[in-house]
């Protein structure tokens, strides 16, 4: 061994093809080839998937072994010597490759995966021209996989990637290797869809045509098409994807490698919702309400209408006839000339927390709401606290990150409204109602210390009565212990009535364990919207406005004269359903800015503007770390349809406003760039006083509902093949079985769910995962359009 | 209340007779408490006593639950072992060697003269339920006793076509 000093125990030198290199002990020779550039052909290999050293391809000479070894489940050793190319390495992969062809069928020319498979790429370098098999090849069955994964099952090299994906990352097997052999098949063994959250990328990792995207197939060439570099527009992890377009449309969506963020992979959602771009209520022209009906117009007509009806209601009503919701879906360009053009009119009334109803210290609230550790760290965390999330469904590669970090030991700790499904082992968790998550942070607070004489006096007030369950203390001691500690908010505690009073225990916690404390914003905005100043009570650049405008829930329940929806759909994005809906039709002028327009949307818009969709704009988007990730326009929108800045733009001109004459949408990002740029995810004052406590003063039948997966948004909500999935069901009512039997629903198939005025019909379902005390009625879904707050009181009959 | 028992609380684990679980149990005993699933090869064995000689989807599902253990991971092993049915089966299972020491010394022809006796192929079961004909055997260990075959797991070497009638005409 050398004597340098910079050497470490743990590394050695190994020759590949004559030239020496660093790797460290242990370490394959494929991945120290692969660090190096040198290429060694394979199929079973797969950089972020465990070694199943099955497929042979990778087969190096190494000097001093009897035969030909695989790459990919060799460790290198000191003074190893390597030869990726030698007369015996390329005999051995070229044998396994006539081996690979035998029983694959030479049917590239109508395979989807034509032009991008990895198979036809290495037969082309080590497979020969004439095949010497003459024996009937086998031929296997194929299976439904459900919507979104098509299959080609003979053509499958039993590489058995996609069982390994499916069981390692994504946590749920699926697929197995069935039968022994030549018979042996990648299958379900029963028909069944495979249901993972992150299914679509058994189709990336699949080196040849057996899966397929369902919804690509037969549609377009690899070589046609046009790739941009996008980011996801779903959840606030700000995914890098990519973009395939042909003549202006966008044929599919794929990852793009980013190992900070999402590593190689992305979820169904990120993948598969562009098929909402082409739903058929896409707006293609302004339209403009005249009498009953909803004429096309020309644009300058109808943004003269706008601009008309945004002046008439400021003249009539004063500056706080007017509002805006805006999605958190939205670019950041949108949301910063939204805030512009509603402050420029002298209003605050400008809000994008449409799921929340509790507003209270928001004042104190950081300028943007943020994880407080990157992404990465996520998976490195030994304790974590989710309060009122189901992360697996609302940020999938969160929960990809915190499975990987409970696999490896840490404690993944819930406080949950309903007894969500983890694909990773669960230390501790407490199902309960509102009240009862109120009471269950509480204990963990007062486990750890909290509300002791260094407290603020309604802490130490609301506190005092508070004596931590066993669970509760569990939870505070792992929090405790672990040297990497975490505690996030998920999207039920941010729709939670007392979701101020939850962060503010939650912050607690976070301090007295020793903590960072973080939220998982709930879209791809989110974020972002803070930082552009759509919220009442703060400016671009988190510069507080006052008297501060008003929030989601103000503007709902008594609605402005005149009311933008920028890309909102009220009966499914906002917190109170019904409400949201009477408010749109109850505003005397009523302007939808947006994608599409629904049924619902022609009734109460007096103007609809169609504006390019995500892919057909340029923007910039920021995601839960605070990252600003801005990404171009891909495709044509449809129609008369342009890009929501530019709209704004010309709306702002028209109304006279100042400094409305941007050339592009980098220069509005550049203006807020100055104003926020150097903004971070500090909390501003104390966490926050503890006050009223609404969730405990309801008693009856509480509703629980969050936004299913596939319903977030109105651009998942029309992704067809999404639609299909069972991720994607209609509503249904679901109730403890003791909750049945008190309320007498125990024999029940169908329910009336009452909330107020509010009401609908529901199939019930008795599941133990509901707490008592609780309905589970999932929000933003057809069969709950019409009901009231998503969690918020109920009460529920058998249906007549 | 043994172990086992206790964490076989959900899922279809109740389709396993008592006796069953109690015979499984016997084979989780000899491996480490957190790989349950060694006794998966076992606990089939035992699954498909239960049903009369092969195993229903139902009870490949109850043994996975029962060892917590993915389901398509049981079906693997289900699906690999010859000695293992996932299709209804007859009342005895006759299984003819034809790999290579058996090949060499005539199996090819007593598997040949075995099909027509019955009028069945390998694979297939006679309509009486009688017999069931499995699928490639491969080697069962006896090639000095070439041709051979295993009749509900017992050896007969040495085959001939009289032999082979006498053992098969003698099965219930």
């Amino acid at each position: 061994m050398s004597a340098k000093p910079e050497i470490h125990d743990d590394q050695v030198t190994v020759e590949i093809d004559g030239v020496a290199y660093r790797a460290r002990k242990g370490e394959m020779i494929i991945r120290v080839a692969d660090a190096a550039g040198v290429v060694i052909p394979r199929f079973c290999y797969h950089p972020k998937l465990p070694v199943a050293a099955n497929c042979r391809m990778c087969l190096v000479e190494v000097e001093r072994a009897p035969k030909p070894l695989p790459a990919c489940a060799t460790p290198v050793t000191d003074g190893m010597k390597v030869f990726t190319r030698s007369p015996r390495a390329i005999a051995a992969q070229k044998a396994v490759m006539e081996f690979l062809l035998i029983n694959h069928p030479l049917d590239c020319p109508i395979c989807d995966q034509g032009g991008e498979c990895e198979l036809q790429d290495l037969s082309l370098g080590f497979g020969s021209s004439v095949s010497r098999f003459a024996e009937k090849k086998r031929v296997v069955a194929d299976h439904d996989l459900g919507p979104l994964i098509a299959t080609d099952m003979t053509r499958c090299i039993h590489c058995t990637r996609c069982i390994r994906f499916l069981e390692v990352i994504a946590g749920q097997k699926e697929l197995g290797g069935i039968g022994r052999g030549e018979h042996m098949r990648i299958d379900t063994y029963v028909e069944r869809a495979i249901g993972s959250e992150m299914s679509g990328n058994v189709i990336d990792v699949c080196p040849v045509g057996a899966l397929t995207s369902k919804p690509f197939r037969f549609t377009a060439r690899a070589w046609e098409l046009r790739e941009y570099a996008a980011v996801a527009p779903h959840d606030s992890m700000g995914s890098h994807i990519a973009l395939h377009t042909r003549g202006g449309r966008v044929m599919r969506v794929v990852p793009r490698e980013e190992e900070s963020i999402n590593e190689v992979w992305i979820s169904d959602r990120d993948r598969y919702s562009y098929q909402g771009l082409y739903a058929a209520d896409r707006l293609t022209a302004p339209m403009v309400r005249r009498g009953d009906r909803l004429e096309p117009v020309e644009w300058d007509v109808a943004l003269e209408a706008v601009a008309d009806g945004l002046r008439r209601a400021v003249t009539e009503g004063g500056p706080d006839a007017i509002g805006v919701l805006v999605s958190p879906t939205a670019t950041l360009e949108e949301l910063y000339l939204l805030n512009r053009l509603v402050r420029g009119l002298g209003s605050s009334n400008i809000d994008h927390r449409l799921r929340q109803t509790d507003f209270r210290n928001q004042e104190q609230a950081p300028a943007f709401p943020s994880l407080g550790l990157p992404i990465e760290a996520l998976e490195r965390v030994d304790a974590a606290l989710l309060v009122g999330s189901n992360v697996r469904h609302e940020q999938p590669i969160a929960a990809h990150r915190l499975r990987k970090a409970a696999l490896a030991g840490a404690k993944v700790l819930f406080v949950n409204p309903l007894d969500f499904e983890f694909h990773f082992p669960v230390a501790e968790r407490i199902v309960a109602d509102p009240a009862g998550m109120v009471r269950a942070v509480a204990g963990i607070a007062k486990a750890l210390g909290a509300g002791g004489a260094g407290d603020t006096p309604a802490a130490r007030d609301f506190l005092k009565e508070i004596r931590p369950a066993p669970a509760e203390r569990a939870i505070a001691q792992a929090l405790r212990e672990g040297e990497r500690a975490s505690v996030l908010l998920g999207a039920l505690a941010a729709a939670h009535p007392d979701y101020s009073l939850l962060r503010a225990l939650a912050m607690r916690i976070a301090a007295a364990a020793g903590a960072t404390f973080g939220e998982l914003p709930e879209a791809a905005n989110s974020a972002g919207a803070w930082i552009a100043g759509a919220v009442p009570h703060r400016d671009a650049g988190a510069v507080p406005v006052l008297p501060a405008g008003r929030d989601a829930r103000a503007m709902i329940e008594s609605p402005p004269q005149a009311l933008v929806l920028f890309n909102v759909e009220p009966e499914f994005d906002c917190h109170d359903a019904a409400a949201a809906r009477r408010a749109a039709h109850a505003s005397a002028f009523t302007v939808v800015m947006g994608s599409y327009g629904s049924e619902a949307a022609r009734e109460y818009a007096d103007v609809l503007l169609p504006v390019a969709a995500f892919a057909e704009t340029s923007g910039t988007f920021v995601n839960a770390e605070g990252r600003w990730q801005g990404f171009r326009g891909a495709a044509t929108p449809p129609g008369e349809a342009r890009p929501g800045w530019k709209v704004l733009r010309v709306l702002g001109n028209l109304l006279g406003l100042p400094g409305f004459d941007y050339a592009d949408s980098a220069q509005v990002c550049d203006e807020l760039r100055a104003k926020a740029g150097g903004l971070t995810a500090e909390w501003r004052g104390e966490p926050g006083d503890i006050d009223i406590v609404e969730s405990a003063r309801v008693t009856g039948l509480f509703r629980i509902g969050e936004a299913p997966i596939y319903r977030t948004d109105p651009l998942v909500r029309r992704a067809s093949a999404l639609q299909k999935t069972e991720l994607a069901r209609d509503a249904v009512c679901r109730i403890a079985p003791k909750e049945a039997a008190r309320l007498g629903l125990a024999d029940a198939a169908r329910v009336e769910v009452m909330q107020g005025e509010a009401h609908a019909v529901l199939p019930l379902v008795v599941d133990e995962r509901v707490p008592e005390g609780c309905a589970w009625i999932p929000a933003a879904t057809p069969g709950s359009a019409a009901l009231g707050p998503s969690i918020g009181p109920v009460s529920l009959r058998v249906a007549p | 209340m043994t172990q086992s028992e206790q964490t076989a609380t959900g899922g279809r684990a109740a389709a396993l007779t008592p006796a069953s679980r109690k015979a499984i149990d016997l084979w989780v005993a000899k491996y480490p408490r957190e790989q349950r699933q060694s006794a998966v090869l076992s606990a089939l064995t035992i699954a498909q006593e239960q049903n009369g000689g092969w195993l229903t989807t139902e009870l490949m599902d109850a043994v996975a639950d029962y060892l917590g253990m993915p389901r398509v991971s049981v079906y693997e092993v289900a699906s690999f072992y010859s000695m293992l049915d996932t299709r209804p089966v007859g009342r005895h299972k006759v299984s003819i060697c034809n790999n290579i020491s058996c090949m060499l010394c005539g199996g090819d022809e007593i598997i040949r003269y075995v099909e027509r006796k019955l009028g069945i192929r390998l694979g297939d079961t006679t309509p009486d339920g009688r017999i069931t004909l499995k699928v490639e055997e491969e080697c069962l260990a006896a090639c000095a006793g070439a041709p051979m075959m295993t009749v509900d797991g017992h050896y007969h070497e040495h085959l001939t076509p009289e032999k082979v009638d006498a053992i098969l005409d003698a099965l219930e």
